[in-house]
């Protein structure tokens, strides 16, 4: 299977009367974007406003971030939502490479978080560094909160959809052309026989309404653990369709740009033989977590797998499903490395995980989400600065009157991201 | 500036003698003795020993409190902006009398202060918490290493530079997580410790599985239909309006509320301010999180005494074992007191 992305190096952004790109910058009809946007009457108000690295601007708060992509030739993306339902890894995908869609509006529940674009609290997510186009909404009276979550998450993905296609539609030109490309497993095995064959397990939070996670448009609450052609991640397969706290929630981004899944095509065919990716279930029954653990290592095992990556989303009850897979698959003679953050409370002196197990040996932290950290006021705020008083991490008293804030490090979108997207980790001290 | 530093020592390190002088009561010279000489070179010219405070180890272990005031006054009137102590290696009585010293120099006056152990000195144990102990070899041997990784600690604490890791810095934790930049990401130094494990090579695990303490449960409530039940929740149901503003993730703090009047939880005069999941169903009907409904029916049957009037409330959600524990504790506590037989514990 090969995937082609053609990237268009994206490092301006401009309000302009037609949608296209030019010399690197995106150029946006605005009043267009939110008429399309504002086609959906669950909304009652659409506004569009721009954030760029370095700017004293806060984002907040910020729901999902989403890359505007379309697959080339067909102007549609994200199978299921805005693409019909087709395999998603194959052919060329346009990327607006360094731009992003950024939702944003009244909360939907408690765990959205913010983006500063500047100052102490920028470096902790990695759309500080995105040039983003932040869609504003505010639903219409007394819409229900699970329709509201629904008709945010498919506002980012139309919108992202909707500005590559329009530079689709004019003209374009390539800066880089990155290839993904891999056999099945038969073939790949054949070529690499004595190579390791490594699995990467993709845990979601799939918990209910606010707390879930699509595949192929399909919420994953309801299924069952099962395995993806790596192409598959990196090409729309998989969208954020959740409210867990903003500090660990796998944006659409994140999966669209997996750093686990990349990380391991980096060594396929080098040092090791990478197998694909099982994206599985994080459970709220004791039932779930141990089926999806069983079908995890299933899969794994059918695979002849050596060794397996295996990445949590959220905390709390999701690391007894952290515990269980790293128990079934050492058990079982796969050797794991587990990813997740930290809950070592706002002093660091607690313990980080709600549940622990002795065959968990190898673990990767992605930082202590309770962690404290002081931010400036901004200059623009983009969005409601008083959403901090209920967001996880942030509480009444964090907004205090000059603008800054003092809160806990879960409050910012992806800084604990433990699909291990960020350079952020605890240490002892 | 020049800093003023003090050290201390015992009376082998000083030339005193060994076993046979461990009696020798604290003294204070000027200037440096043995290993303080080193500690004022690495300073290059930035630091100077003012003072060397010695003192037996059997002294100071068998007559503590007069030891540590004694040394404290000769310490504090030479104005020091910094005191190291040792490094002690593996000697236990040494290793109790610099973590002793460290700490309540640290204290009382208010200055950093830096000592040094072998990991397995009894010290460490004490004292890792109170002061900075640099990791030194089981013996003297280790003189050398250990010196500069002291100064090394003890300038950067001087400074007010940025103190990074224990295991970078050469001192013992003190039992704290810290999120710092490293120079790969997760998933670069996840794919990088699994090829390490699978070729069955070294690696260093980010942090090492807790010890959880397992708490053996109460007895089984002998007759139901006498027991008092009460309600505990970490599910976030509070009086409306949350009147105790209890955290909505990461609690500080747990609520008490009066439910004897009430049969039933409504919309009207509670709710769920929990940050952890969809609050959507428990706020058309907190009984779902919070079963005082079922309870009151149970209890006009018969099936149990009565209800506790008390229940107990909390988000568990970002919330640290340390504060859970702590609820635990005090609601148990409080449960105890009043007589309550059994609890039912809801979580979400």
């Amino acid at each position: 299977m090969r995937l082609e992305l053609h990237k268009i190096h994206i490092t301006g952004l401009a309000f302009a009367d037609k949608t296209y790109t030019s010399g690197g910058t995106l150029f946006i009809n605005k009043d267009e974007a939110e008429a399309l946007i504002a086609e959906d009457k669950r909304f009652a108000k659409v506004k569009l406003d721009l954030a760029c690295p370095g700017e004293s601007t806060r984002i907040i708060p910020v729901k999902d971030v989403i890359e505007p992509r379309v697959k080339i030739g067909k102007n549609f993306y994200f199978p299921g939502f805005f693409a019909p339902m087709e395999k998603a890894g194959e052919g060329g995908t346009l990327v607006l490479d360094g731009a992003a869609v950024v939702t944003c509006g009244p909360i939907v529940a408690f765990q959205e978080g913010f983006i500063d674009m500047s100052g102490p609290g920028a470096p902790y997510t990695p759309f500080s560094q995105t040039r983003n186009v932040v869609l504003y909404v505010e639903p219409a009276d007394n819409l229900e909160k699970h329709l509201y979550e629904a008709a945010l998450r498919e506002a980012g993905l139309k919108l992202a959809v909707y500005l590559a296609k329009c530079c689709a539609e004019n003209e374009w030109k390539a800066d880089e052309v990155q290839v993904f490309e891999k056999g099945n497993s038969f073939e790949e095995t054949q070529k690499y026989p004595d190579l390791p064959k490594i699995v990467y397990v993709c845990m979601n939070i799939t918990q209910g309404l606010l707390h879930d996670t699509y595949l192929y448009a399909n919420d994953l609450k309801p299924a069952l653990p099962t395995l993806l052609h790596p192409n598959e991640v990196l090409d729309g397969a998989m969208v954020s369709g959740n409210c867990v706290s903003a500090c660990d929630k796998n944006t659409t981004w994140h999966h669209l740009h997996n750093p686990i899944v990349q990380a391991l095509y980096a060594r396929h065919g080098k040092e090791i033989n990478f197998m694909g990716m099982i994206p599985t279930q994080e459970s709220t029954v004791m039932d779930g977590k141990l089926r999806a653990a069983a079908m995890n290592l299933s899969i794994a095992q059918q695979l002849g797998a050596d060794g397996a990556i295996i990445s949590e989303e959220g905390y709390g009850n999701p690391d007894t499903d952290l515990c269980l897979n790293a128990r079934f698959f050492e058990n079982a003679g796969i050797k794991s490395v587990l990813v997740s953050d930290e809950s070592s409370g706002t002093d660091g002196a607690s313990q980080s995980l709600a549940d622990a197990t002795p065959e968990l040996d190898a673990f990767i932290s992605t930082g202590n989400v309770n962690e404290m950290i002081e931010v400036p006021a901004m200059e623009k705020v983009i969005g409601c600065k008083e959403a901090i008083s209920l967001l996880s991490g942030g509480a009444e008293e964090s907004l205090r009157s000059d603008g800054s804030m003092f809160v806990e490090l879960q409050s910012v979108i992806a800084s604990t991201a433990e699909i291990g997207f960020n350079k952020l980790g605890c240490e002892w001290i | 500036m020049t800093y003023r530093i003090v050290h201390y020592i015992n009376q082998f390190y000083a030339g005193i003698g060994g076993e046979e002088k461990a009696d020798h009561k604290p003294e204070l010279r000027e200037g440096f003795v043995g290993p303080g000489m080193q500690i004022e070179k690495l300073f290059n010219g930035e630091g100077k020993v003012v003072g060397t405070v010695i003192c037996g180890d059997g002294y100071y272990g068998e007559h503590t409190d007069q030891a540590r005031t004694e040394c404290l006054e000769m310490i504090k009137g030479l104005q020091p902006d910094i005191l190291f102590a040792g490094p002690a290696f593996n000697a236990g009585r040494y290793g109790f009398a610099c973590g002793d010293i460290a700490a309540t120099v640290g204290e009382e006056l208010n200055i950093p202060t830096v000592t040094a152990m072998y990991p397995e000195n009894p010290g460490v144990e004490l004292y890792s918490k109170k002061t900075f102990i640099a990791i030194t070899s089981d013996s003297a041997r280790g003189m050398a290493k250990a010196i500069p990784t002291m100064v090394g600690i003890g300038t950067k604490l001087l400074k007010g530079d940025k103190m990074g890791p224990a295991r970078l810095e050469g001192y013992i934790h003190r039992g704290i997580r810290k999120s710092f930049f490293h120079e790969k990401s997760g998933a670069e130094r996840a794919v990088e410790m699994l090829l390490a494990k699978l070729k069955g090579e070294s690696f260093r695990t980010e942090y090492e599985m807790p010890v959880f303490n397992k708490i053996p449960p109460a007895a089984p409530v002998k007759d139901l239909k006498t027991a008092t039940i009460a309600l505990v929740s970490s599910g976030g149901i509070v009086p409306k309006g949350n009147p105790d503003h209890i955290r909505v993730s990461s609690a500080e703090s747990f609520g008490s509320y009066d439910i004897s009047e009430l049969k039933n939880m409504t919309p009207e005069n509670y709710e769920s301010i929990h940050g952890g999941y969809d609050r959507e169903w428990a706020n058309v009907d907190p009984d779902v999180v919070l079963p005082l409904d079922v309870m009151r029916e149970l209890e006009a049957e018969g099936v149990i005494g009565k209800i506790h009037p008390i229940f107990y409330t909390t988000t568990g959600t970002g919330t640290a074992v340390a504060n859970s524990e702590k609820f635990g504790q005090e609601i148990g506590e409080e449960l105890k007191k009043a007589g309550v037989d059994a609890a039912i514990l809801t979580s979400t």
